[in-house]
């Protein structure tokens, strides 16, 4: 793609957002009566639900129960019509077991599985439409949706990518950006103790860029956080109004 | 942490006493608490036991030797007890019970120690969460209208014909399964549309309040009792009366 400057002189990147600037965050929580937990969460285009089950009995293999915490099963599906070209398998292809496999580690470490030995806990998430930041889209989802099931966590776990472009380091990169062939990290984030959950990222990068590339991530990730908080918050204010507290 | 900071571990509402400050999530999966009724579903028969599936984070488990026997007869269950285990209740049944005891991983023991618990027969099954049936006194309600219906504390409502006799050798095994009349089922359904959109409103459930959005429902169509604006208004009206009445 001649002639596409990611970051323009001013410092303004293709849909025009500042450097360190995130994209609008809409969510809400409590989407489906029948489950136990979802949320469904917008970054900017990119769209994704997620939906928990649990704790719940381990059915199928007893074998796998473990006896002193709950197993979190996770599993990401990313819809057919939700990049530009259809996607053939909407699930069970490698991509999506690995960001199965990322979100498990990434919820083992946020949950509190102590407190539920024997149990599964499942968490399913799709992405309706993918323009970037699927991973950080799945974990926010994720997060809420955990949240709404009254599962208890240690924190919070806000997730967004991070790019580095002439010297600068982008923060929630679009499908444009991570296109573009520029390192890209993903970073998940327990904002109250500033613990990472989970950083992923698979390109070169110099190592003196990484420390910038990881504060624009935290940064970020703390943003989401806030944004995160006060969805949840006003979610429990209404729900307790209609209960007549 | 270097703050001196309490930070919650589930979004709920805040309860204080003195010193001890208590979170409590929106909703949960059932929590067992001895004394309360149950109602739940048959998932497996093992040796001596049945697992039972109530809506909580664990199944709940049921003894053979906490079950009564047909008849209501006193004595040890033997070998033939454990082979016949099938006969009485099977995966897929529903049943009625009471919470025996909470083991220390938050399993639940049930029992069915008296006639009034047992397998259930004709009826329906609401799945609400467990949050929002109110503790009463009593948890099997005979309603004027002509069902009757069970508030299990786990967030399962069963709702069924009034029996007109109840059999009392049977001891609650052997299921009624005669044919139920057009009236009671249109009575039924329109019972369960009312405790569907009451939920919906995150009301609590109790007997008063679902006779009350009965009668509410009755200028309706049951079908159209689950459309957004007819819910509303009923459970408004509900509402109001409910509040009449205790002021």
């Amino acid at each position: 793609m001649a002639g596409l400057e990611l970051l323009s002189d001013q410092g303004y990147r293709v849909d025009g957002r500042r450097a360190g600037e995130l994209r609008k965050i809409q969510a809400r929580m409590g989407v489906f009566a029948q489950a136990d937990g979802s949320a469904y969460i917008e970054q900017g285009n990119t769209k994704a639900l997620a939906v928990v089950y649990g704790p719940h009995e381990i059915r199928g293999s007893r074998s796998r129960a473990l006896p002193d915490r709950a197993l979190v099963n996770c599993q990401y599906s990313s819809a057919t019509f939700s990049t530009g070209e259809r996607k053939r398998r909407p699930h069970g292809d490698r991509k999506s077991c690995e960001m199965g496999l990322q979100l498990r580690q990434t919820f083992e470490a946020a949950i509190l599985t102590q407190l539920h030995p024997r149990s599964q806990i499942d968490i399913y998430v799709q992405v309706l439409q993918a323009d970037g930041g699927t991973y950080a889209a799945c974990v926010n989802a994720a997060t809420l949706a955990v949240l709404d099931a009254g599962i208890p966590m240690r924190d919070f776990v806000c997730a967004c990518s991070a790019g580095f472009v002439d010297g600068t380091a982008l923060a929630d990169l679009s499908h444009v950006e991570e296109a573009a062939g520029g390192p890209q990290l993903a970073l998940a984030l327990l904002p109250a103790s500033g613990q990472i959950a989970l950083l992923e990222m698979d390109a070169r990068l110099h190592e003196d860029h990484l420390e910038w590339v990881l504060e624009a991530a935290a940064q970020a990730a703390r943003d989401v956080h806030t944004l995160l908080d006060r969805v949840v918050r006003q979610h429990v204010h209404e729900a307790s109004i209609l209960l007549g507290d | 942490m270097g703050e001196e900071k309490l930070i919650a571990s589930v979004a709920g509402s805040v309860e204080r006493v003195n010193k001890l400050i208590c979170v409590k999530a929106l909703k949960t999966r059932y929590n067992g608490e001895v004394g309360d009724i149950v109602v739940g579903r048959i998932t497996e028969v093992q040796q001596k036991r049945w697992k039972v599936d109530t809506n909580t984070r664990l199944d709940s488990v049921l003894l053979l030797s906490s079950m009564n026997l047909p008849g209501g007869e006193l004595r040890r269950r033997s070998a033939e007890d454990e082979l016949a285990m099938r006969g009485f209740l099977q995966e897929g049944d529903l049943i009625s019970a009471e919470v025996q005891a909470v083991f220390s991983d938050g399993a639940v023991s049930l029992h069915t120690r008296s006639l009034k618990y047992g397998k259930l027969g004709q009826g329906v099954l609401v799945q609400v969460s467990p949050s929002l049936v109110k503790r009463q006194k009593t948890h099997f309600h005979d309603l004027p209208c002509g069902a009757s219906v069970i508030l299990g504390n786990n967030g399962f409502v069963w709702i069924y014909p009034s029996l007109e006799h109840k059999d009392e050798d049977a001891g609650g095994f052997i299921p009624d399964l005669e044919p139920v009349s057009l009236t009671d089922r249109e009575v039924i359904s329109r019972l369960q549309n009312c405790v569907v959109s009451l939920v919906t409103q995150r009301m609590m459930l109790y007997d008063t309040s679902i006779l009350y959005c009965y009668e509410a429902s009755l200028p309706h169509q049951i079908k159209d009792i689950l459309k957004p604006e007819v819910m509303e208004e009923i459970v408004l009206e509900t509402r109001q009366r409910l509040l009449e009445q205790e002021g």
